[in-house]
């Protein structure tokens, strides 16, 4: 942790827009609403506020718009009505030919990786740089230190598919923070992996909030939320219906009422046996 | 970025993707070879066809009584003509001699039956445009009121153009010409369309590539050139061993032909290097615009 820290930039507010104060929230929706082509809603009047450096859950049951939320946010989608701003900016004046240049200020981690399978992993880190016309001996600097830093600096040279999961996890959110973005947004990027590995991403997430990245992290990992501890946005149907600080995955329940809702929603009777 | 490292990037795309890599290169390869045995083939058919209706020509004979002044004022008028490429002058005995020899039997026992030389002398006249054939016949000898021509000068006796030949002619080389430039345009749309069809398989299979381009925030070029460059080098490969494979064959079968007979050496066929040099050009530029363009559906990310 203390290494990473030490890696600062010498600018430590590198945002889209210059920070012209402390309270332009670096996410922020407004009254947003999503409703895809075929009639389905993913998003229903959701509003709500990140500040800079916070570290936020977005919890809910699978369809409740949390990757619905993160895709408005990196403008894959665009809302149905309502308004989407990063670091103050409104996504919906965002010209398209200007969408790269917005996507390199947000580091994006998601379930499947979504790394490059035609490069080894110094090239799949690599590449975000290149997309930035950084200079090669900055690159060549850059790369290894972010790598080990992730914890794999021996596999420089091997393919996405000679990795575990963690290790592909790892080369993702080593590609999402190479370029320092001040905002990283992470769906569900412990899905696939156990419990064990996943603690060693939530970790990796946690020190790069250290150094001050928002950082929103859309899950359904319950106990990894319930440890952590951090603000807590929970969805469900499209709509935000609570948003508390150090929260937990489900608002505090005795093991009793836990029991009565599971009775509850198997559909058996409270009564007794069915025979 | 600079070129360097769009060629690598190419380079790289080529060989972690051969297989449809090479698909692409053999359609190229094929279409181009295709295309380059048939345009000239298309070009000495319409040669050919061409130089039957040079054939057209309109006669205009001339009045016996005439004097030397009007068959010169007829002379000059002819040449005055719109539409008239050439005037040729064909006395009595020319006619005979030609008539002799197109029919050799019936002239067997020489004019001795008819007694003397019974063709008038003519002028041939040669129309710049074969089509232009009856505009200048109704120039020479309008259609009179009775229906019957009239001549516009004294020293025409009468004009014809041998109207059957004529029209068979023009009926018969304006269908050849219509069939090959069909033919030909039908074989360009579908190189075209089997080339940008194998490429846009290759590229659909990288897809989710150039999706994760996107997300990392490549721009929309620094995606496409490494594809366009993958294109010319693909075409170029395709392009460059069609035109090899057809010096071979040029070399081994036509040239001893054309050495042999005259007959293949058509009037007017497209001299080899062009034939190269377009075929090259078309290979790539169609493998390069086909790759930018059908990657411009997946990167609507």
């Amino acid at each position: 942790m203390a290494q990473l820290r030490t890696r600062r930039r010498p600018d430590p507010t590198p945002a889209p827009t210059p920070q012209r104060s402390g309270d332009v929230p670096v996410v922020e929706l407004r009254d947003v609403s999503k409703v895809y082509d075929g009639g389905s809603v993913g998003l229903e009047r959701a509003s709500l506020s990140i500040g800079r450096g916070e570290f936020v859950f977005l919890v809910g049951a699978t369809g409740c718009g949390k990757s619905t939320c993160i895709r408005l946010l990196m403008k894959e989608l665009e809302a149905s009505s309502g308004e989407v701003l990063i670091a103050g900016k409104k996504l919906n004046d965002v010209d398209r030919s200007k969408v790269p240049y917005l996507r390199r200020n947000i580091g994006t981690v998601f379930q499947d990786y979504k790394l490059l399978p035609n490069r080894t992993v110094y090239d799949n880190v690599a590449y975000s740089l290149q997309v930035i016309g950084e200079q090669r001996d900055e690159i060549r600097r850059k790369v290894p230190d972010i790598l080990s830093l992730v914890g794999l600096s021996t596999k420089l040279h091997n393919f996405p598919d000679e990795l575990s999961g963690g290790e592909q996890q790892r080369v993702s959110i080593a590609r999402a923070f190479v370029n320092h973005p001040p905002l990283l947004l992470a769906d569900e990027p412990t899905g696939n992996l156990d419990p064990e590995t996943s603690i060693g991403i939530m970790q990796l997430i946690y020190r790069i909030n250290k150094t001050g990245t928002t950082v929103v992290v859309a899950t359904h990992d319950k106990e990894m939320v319930d440890k952590m501890r951090r603000r807590v946005i929970e969805l469900r149907e499209g709509r935000i219906i609570r948003d508390e600080q150090s929260g937990m995955y489900r608002p505090d329940e005795s093991t009793t009422e836990f029991a009565v809702r599971l009775r509850g929603e198997l559909g058996v009777g409270v009564e007794g046996h069915p025979n | 970025m600079s070129f360097p490292f769009f060629f690598k990037e190419a380079v790289r795309g080529l060989s972690r993707n051969s297989a449809p890599a090479l698909a692409a290169m053999l359609t190229v390869l094929l279409t181009a070879l295709v295309l380059g045995v048939f345009i000239p083939i298309v070009q000495a058919t319409t040669g050919t066809a061409n130089e039957v209706r040079d054939r057209v020509v309109v006669n205009v004979y001339i009045a016996d009584e005439a004097t030397k002044g009007e068959r010169q004022q007829l002379a000059a008028a002819l040449e005055r003509t719109t539409n008239v490429k050439s005037v040729e002058f064909v006395s009595k005995a020319q006619g005979l001699a030609e008539a002799e020899r197109k029919n050799p039997e019936a002239f067997a026992e020489g004019t001795k039956l008819l007694g003397a030389n019974p063709l008038p002398d003519m002028y041939r006249v040669t129309p710049d445009d074969p089509d232009q054939v009856s505009a200048i016949v109704d120039r020479l000898a309008p259609v009179g009121a009775d229906g019957a021509r009239e001549p516009s000068l004294a020293a025409i006796d009468e004009v014809r153009n041998k109207e059957e030949d004529t029209e068979k002619i023009l009926s018969a080389t304006g269908l050849v010409k219509i069939l090959t430039g069909g033919l030909m345009a039908l074989l360009v749309f579908a190189s075209i369309a089997l080339v940008a069809n194998t490429l846009r398989l290759s590229i659909f299979a990288r897809r989710r590539e150039v999706e994760v381009m996107k997300l990392v925030g490549a721009t929309n070029w620094f995606i496409r050139w490494p594809f366009v460059i993958e294109g010319v080098i693909v075409g170029l490969m395709g392009g460059v061993l069609a035109v090899l494979l057809l010096t071979i064959a040029k070399e081994t079968f036509i040239d001893p032909l054309q050495a042999r007979f005259d007959l293949l050496a058509a009037p007017e066929t497209i001299n080899f290097p062009l034939l190269i040099v377009v075929l090259l050009f078309a290979c790539v530029a169609v493998s390069a615009a086909g790759s930018a363009i059908t990657l411009r559906r997946f990167l609507r990310v």
